[in-house]
């Protein structure tokens, strides 16, 4: 029986949840706030009082801001379309009934379980050094010039890094939505003439947009906030300065907290502007 | 046109033999069933036919071209499965359609047949909805629209009426032969349940555990079955088997009597069963009783006039018609 008593015994229990995440968020959020506003330079005169949207103003004014944008998205983007591709190749190649599938679906899921310094490491050591990394030895096996991954093409190089660690996130949620695929719905479709690429397209990928649409919500989220593989490889520099780490150089480097609690907050928009996009297209999605 | 031929058909799974070597003819314009209890087959060979599964060994004719290596969508045969198997993101018209899209047919020509094909199936008022907001038997239509707008050479069903409820099946059944005739296509439908059975077939194909045990008009199965396995499979409630001194009698190892032929009669006498009455099952037409205690086996049925009122305990007496009277030998087969 949901009588009132119960519902208030229910709220009264719920509370200190409530109020723990409440206060996690709001701590923060109010901080980054209230710094934002302030002039704040830890080694250079400390809390200088208030200087109305000044912050702000210089932040989005520096020259640094737009290219961080502009990384910040190029790298979102790219990791999502690479992983989607991959992974829903790799997603319905695993399906298929095939020998060893146990330790073929372990070995594609390990790089998840990869710490990120770690795997950014491994990249920027093994595969990427110019001249003794193994995609170097490649090259030079073709006789070719080796790229000089992480000086001459950053971005791409932390794409790359990113994909390796998230496709198999989205293989994994791409194959159970596949696994979940009414086998007969497939056979209907090939009594009714749908050839293999029919079915993809007609049949395989309807099915698999709400899981696609799932990825995509998850790894943005994700994917704004990295920050190991670049502080790891590039340290921010060659263009491949994201907001997350504009942010940190503003704070840590520059010592500015001022500036960097205005960018934070720019940040914060920006993910919202995304989360709303996305919860648009997940609820239309998810209904069906 | 759908005349379908099989010869020697087999199919193994690995090592397991579903189905031993097996000819079958099919005429065109015939309704066919295949009953069997289940795990015997039918399915398997339903698929064979189709082409969603490669025989082992053997070979399909379709209208006397060899079709064992055609793929599925070649063969012109449209399938309608068990779970509907409908497309569920799209519309029912774009469910309908699908065959026709994928057959590139102009899209003048696709709209007339939908909306033919709906009219028929009335499903006219549906068109815009997605399956998901379907009845069963709304889905069950749809399923069977999207079959009869390809136009094919042969209908398989497989099962498809196991999902909906009695009164929805009765309607269906009588929805699918009346589409048989009006179509005049070749029709193969695959069930377990006999009922289906004899009221939809033209031809009906006994399976089990693969092979065919007999292949006849619903009629020629109730009237003459060729072995004990199809007299005990078809007709409702099942033959009354009897072994022992009562089937020596009539020179068999074993006799079969329907509980519609068996009368009721007052007292004991020549040729005339006694026995204590069980359970009775009113239908309000008919009464099926159930007796024991008559030496001839564990029970016999019986069908009765619903006037009849016998109570439980009671004692009966049982007159079978000698005329209809089957007899088994050892092995089980009819003896003539
Ligand atoms: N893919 C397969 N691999 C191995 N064995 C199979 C496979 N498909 C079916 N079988 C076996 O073949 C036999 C016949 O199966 P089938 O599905 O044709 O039965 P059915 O007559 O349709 O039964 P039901 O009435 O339960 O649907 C079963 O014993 C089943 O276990
Ligand atoms: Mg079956």
């Amino acid at each position: 029986m949901a009588t009132q008593h119960s519902r208030s015994a229910a709220r009264l229990m719920m509370a200190p949840a409530v109020v723990l995440l409440l206060g996690w968020m709001l701590v923060p959020l109010s901080m980054t706030l209230w710094f934002s506003f302030r002039k704040f330079l830890p080694l250079r005169g400390g809390d200088q009082g208030f200087v109305g949207f000044d912050n702000y103003v210089r932040f989005i004014s520096s020259s640094s801001f737009w290219p961080a944008v502009q990384t910040t998205l190029v790298i979102v983007l790219g990791v999502l379309i690479i992983t989607i591709v991959f992974g829903v190749l790799l997603a319905m190649l695993l399906d298929q009934p095939i020998w060893g599938q146990g330790i073929v679906r372990i070995l594609i899921i390990a790089p998840f379980f990869v710490m990120p310094t770690v795997s950014a490491l491994v990249w920027k050591n093994i595969f990427m050094d110019p001249v003794n990394g193994l995609l170097a030895h490649l090259w030079r096996a073709f006789g070719a010039d080796p790229v000089v991954w992480l000086t001459d093409v950053p971005v791409y190089s932390i794409v790359m890094i990113l994909s390796w660690q998230w496709l198999p996130f989205a293989t994994l949620i791409l194959l159970t939505a596949i696994q979940s695929l009414d086998g007969e719905q497939l056979e209907a479709s090939e009594m009714d003439g749908a050839g293999f690429l029919s079915r993809f397209i007609y049949i395989i990928l309807p099915h698999l947009s709400r899981a696609i649409t799932i990825v995509i919500l998850i790894q943005t989220i994700f994917l704004l906030s990295i920050f190991a593989e670049i502080f790891v490889t590039t340290g921010g520099a060659f263009g491949t300065r994201t907001l997350t780490y504009l942010i940190f150089q503003r704070v840590l480097e520059s010592q500015n907290v001022g500036l960097g609690s205005a960018g934070g907050v720019y940040a914060i928009i920006l993910a919202n502007i995304v989360a709303i996009f996305l919860m648009r297209i997940v609820g239309k999605n998810l209904d069906a | 046109m759908g005349r379908i031929v099989l010869e020697k058909v087999k199919k193994s799974f690995s090592e397991v033999t579903v189905i031993p070597p097996l000819d079958l003819e099919i005429e065109d314009g015939e309704f066919v069933v295949f009953v069997g209890p289940s795990g015997c087959g039918k399915s398997t060979l339903l698929r064979l036919i189709a082409g969603l599964e490669d025989v082992t060994d053997g070979t399909i004719r379709i209208d006397g071209n060899d079709a064992t290596s055609i793929p599925p969508a070649k063969r012109g045969l449209a399938m309608v499965f068990q779970s509907y198997a409908l497309y569920p993101h799209m519309s029912v018209r774009k469910n309908i359609a699908f065959p026709l899209k994928m057959a590139k047919m102009d899209q003048a020509e696709i709209n007339r047949r939908v909306e033919n094909a709906a009219s028929v199936l009335n499903l006219t008022d549906y068109l815009d909805r997605r399956p998901g907001q379907l009845s069963g038997g709304q889905r069950q239509r749809v399923a069977i629209g999207r079959a009869i707008v390809r136009e094919p050479a042969a209908f398989l069903f497989d099962e498809p009426l196991s999902n909906l409820d009695a009164a929805l099946r009765v309607g269906m059944r009588m929805e699918i032969s009346e589409l048989h005739k009006k179509l005049d296509t070749t029709m193969i439908y695959v069930t377990h349940d006999q009922v289906e059975a004899m009221t939809m077939a033209d031809k009906i194909v006994v399976l089990r555990a693969g092979n065919i045990e007999q292949v006849g008009s619903p009629l020629e199965l109730y009237r003459e079955p060729r072995n004990l396995f199809v007299a005990g499979f078809i007709g409702s409630p099942k033959m009354n088997l009897i072994e022992g001194a009562e089937a020596a009698k009539h020179g068999a190892h074993t006799i079969g009597i329907r509980p519609e032929h068996i009368d009721v009669v007052e007292a004991a006498g020549e040729g005339v069963w006694s026995g204590v009455v069980g359970v009775s099952e009113h239908l309000g037409s008919d009464t099926f009783f159930h007796i024991h205690e008559t030496g001839l086996a564990e029970t016999i049925t019986v069908r009765a006039d619903g006037e009849v009122s016998l109570k439980h305990g009671d004692t009966i007496h049982l007159k079978p018609r000698a005329d209809v009277i089957h007899r088994f030998d050892a092995e089980g087969l009819r003896q003539s």
